[in-house]
């Protein structure tokens, strides 16, 4: 099995992009990428998106975008695993350039989810729950998050004031991140004042809908230096899943598939949690950065949320999360979320991220969940000195 | 493109409002719908009664801007309705009020649509029917009742009311139209099909791409050209959906809170759409002085906003009083629950 690097990254400012299509957000990210990685050919194309069949009428986005980008005839072919369908398509990309098959690929994350509002938006999301026994029932997505920080409140005697350190540390790092959809800091009083939108979470514990795409281009370690000075190493890529629906789980308020997933990951990168510079986390509800630090080893059982309150999860803190605004600021395109995560990781570690720059970033790790905690994908980075 | 401006300066010799009595508050919209727990967009908005629909209200508004005008009302050359809610598909509701005025038969008349800016089109269309001198002059109104799909976002603000103008040239105007413009695309944020009681919106998709792109857009090209700032201006009255969107639009083009206050109807009445902007501009006039000027946006969805440059006279103090003020209807209110509006609205099937 071969090293594996990243040698180019490209994003598209996330937001409402009403007058862009799937096809030329792609390619926005996609050429991007390939030029900040000086290539011009791929070997091969994985395409992380979740709802393109059921909001635009579009499946089939690998030749589509291949195609779109000059690529035409490349081996090109869509990902999807909810939410995580952008780390998983990194994961297709990074077992072709490990297993010697392919050399040069593209792992492209892309979601357009202003083709489509209401009702139809919230149906597509929720078929990233079990649709024959989850969502059978009326549940929407925030709804079934709502129903675990509810739980969770109970059991860890919580308030939800107690979450407000998660979104305020999004939003404080937003406003430094250019490509970021909300870029306005925000206070504790905006978030306890903020309207219900499935009791107990309100509009700022859930992170918004948005378009964007992100891309990377990966290369066996070995030919790094024939294209950049900046490559960063692939030091650990881990999948695992759980059950799809929350009531199979066997603790509800466990992400068994973080723990799995980030376990592997640390035998792969010989290294701990204590290890890790930052951790871009997937914060789609506050909730769940909460139970992510958890199971990824960063805070003990139901005592996740003291991290926000203790400002161990900001820039200069122990275990800086979200550092470029993750899901909540930077928004949640939500099949391109997961290549988002790894950009702004590689800028961590290249020491591009600007006024949010941690400092001495060594160890990047970021984690993709899809659906409710039924994938989860972890990775770890590492800064390569050439 | 230049702005537009008649071969004759035309102006507004009589302006008229009405506004129907009854009055649904935000909070009992929420009551039914959300238990209570909602943001509400405006306090409360106005309900036409079980009588009234479109033509009276556009009737009643006429009939003040004759009493302001105190002309002859067989020397109207035009009469026109704009409104998303006349009350015939086919058969115009402007005869109506063209009759009912006295201004037949010996007149023009026609039905307008373009959602919310139907009324300001009647404007743009009055002062160029006066200003190419093809009548003396000529009754543009905009008025509507529209109806709010149960349970929708747009049922808290769906209001009814309307506005009248008589053009005329601008020597006998108690304001004059500067200079007119007009910015459309074909932008589909909100739409209705003929076989459909209620209307489709596009949510979020309302907001920038439609209303503010097409306010700003011609907003900022009239007062470029006339080479004017937001401070040249006394007031600005734009179309009012909500109370949000005009006061982020004012502000984006400049404008302060004493300037956009007065023409901001929306948190007492609604939107009451074609009649909108044309009703926040009543409510301005009625209190502006001799030279004053006013910047006038409406934006009707499909998508398009008609920007108006008018510089109030001297002749205009001697008009406010001969009509009901704007204020006087709004502060005429009836409070109703939900149950009565459902009834007063047709939507109880009775079968």
């Amino acid at each position: 099995m071969r090293d594996v690097s990243i040698i180019g990254i490209g994003q598209t400012p996330v937001g409402e992009h009403w007058d862009r299509s799937l096809r030329h957000l792609a390619y926005d990210a996609l050429a991007a990428a390939m030029k900040d990685a000086n290539i011009e050919w791929a070997d091969a194309l994985y395409v992380g998106n979740m709802l393109s069949g059921e909001i635009s009428g579009q499946a089939h986005l690998g030749p589509l975008i291949a195609d779109f980008a000059g690529l035409r005839g490349i081996e090109a072919v869509k990902v999807e695993a909810a939410c995580a369908s952008a780390a998983a398509a990194l994961r297709q990309a990074y077992i072709g350039v490990a297993s010697g098959l392919q050399d040069i690929v593209i792992a492209l994350g892309v979601e357009k989810m202003t083709d489509d509002v209401g009702s139809q938006l919230t149906a597509g999301l929720a078929s990233a729950a079990d649709a024959d026994y989850e969502v059978i029932h009326g549940i929407t997505f925030v709804a079934l998050n709502a129903l675990i920080m509810q739980r969770y409140m109970y059991q860890y005697q919580l308030k939800r004031e107690d979450f407000a350190g998660f979104a305020i540390n999004a939003h404080a790092n937003g406003a430094g991140n250019p490509n970021a959809m909300f870029q306005q800091p925000i206070r504790k009083e905006d978030f306890i004042r903020s309207h219900m939108v499935a009791d107990p979470i309100g509009l700022l514990d859930a992170s918004p809908m948005a378009d964007g795409a992100a891309a990377v281009i990966l290369c066996p370690t070995e030919q790094a230096r024939d294209f950049t000075e900046n490559a960063i190493r692939i030091k650990a890529s881990a999948v695992a899943t759980d059950s799809l629906s929350v009531h199979d789980r066997r603790d509800p308020l466990w992400l068994q598939a973080a723990e799995d997933s980030a376990r592997k990951a640390y035998r792969q990168a010989g290294v701990g949690p204590q290890d890790i510079d930052f951790f871009e986390l997937h914060d789609a509800f506050t909730v769940m950065s909460a139970l992510s630090l958890e199971a990824s080893g960063f805070a003990e059982r139901g005592k996740g949320t003291w991290l926000a309150r203790d400002g161990e999860i900001c820039l200069e803190g122990r275990i800086p999360i979200t550092t470029r605004g993750g899901l909540k600021a930077r928004g949640h395109p939500v099949g391109a979320t997961g290549l988002y995560q790894v950009v702004e990781a590689v800028q961590q570690l290249r020491g591009e991220a600007g006024p949010n720059q941690v400092a001495n970033a060594r160890l990047g790790m970021t984690q993709n969940i899809g659906g409710s905690g039924a994938t989860i994908i972890t990775h770890i980075f590492e800064r390569l000195d050439l | 493109m230049p702005l537009m401006k008649p071969k004759i300066e035309t102006g507004i010799i009589g302006y008229g409002s009405y506004i129907p009595q009854y009055r649904l508050p935000a909070h009992e919209v929420a009551r039914v719908w959300k238990e209570g727990q909602a943001g509400l967009p405006i306090t409360e908005k106005a309900v036409p009664g079980p009588d009234e629909d479109t033509m009276t209200i556009g009737l009643e508004a006429a009939r003040n801007a004759l009493a302001r005008a105190g002309i002859d009302p067989q020397e109207i050359g035009a009469v026109w309705v704009g409104s998303e809610s006349h009350p015939y598909a086919v058969k115009p509701t402007s005869t109506i009020i063209a009759e009912a005025i006295g201004a037949t038969p010996h007149t023009e008349a026609a039905d307008w649509q373009f959602a919310c800016k139907a009324g300001t089109e009647t404007i743009q269309a009055a002062i160029g029917f006066v200003g190419s001198g093809m009548a003396h002059y000529a009754l543009g109104i905009g008025a509507d009742t529209a109806q709010g799909r149960p349970g929708d976002a747009l049922e808290y603000t769906a209001a009814a009311g309307g506005a009248a103008y008589i053009i005329a040239p601008a020597e006998e105007s108690l304001a004059i139209f500067e200079a007119s413009y007009s910015y459309v695309t074909d932008t589909p944020d909100f739409w209705r099909r003929p076989n459909t009681h209620y209307p489709s919106h596009g949510q979020r998709f309302t907001g920038e791409p439609a209303y503010f792109h097409h306010v700003l857009a011609a907003g900022q090209e009239l007062m470029s050209q006339l080479g004017y700032q937001a401070r040249d201006f006394q007031y600005v009255v734009l179309h009012q959906p909500n109370k949000k969107f005009p006061e982020r639009a004012a502000a984006m083009l400049g404008f302060e809170k004493e300037q956009w206050q007065t023409g901001l109807l929306a948190p007492a009445v609604g939107n009451t759409y074609a009649g909108a902007s044309l009703l926040g501009l009543t409510a301005v006039l009625d209190i502006a002085k001799a030279g004053d000027r006013i910047l006038c946006i409406s934006f009707g969805s499909g998508a398009g906003s008609d920007a108006f440059s008018i510089r109030v006279t001297e002749k205009i103090s001697a008009k406010q009083g001969l009509a009901p003020l704007t204020q006087n209807y709004i502060n005429r209110r009836v409070e109703i629950d939900y149950a009565t509006y459902a009834r007063y609205r047709g939507k109880l099937q009775m079968h």
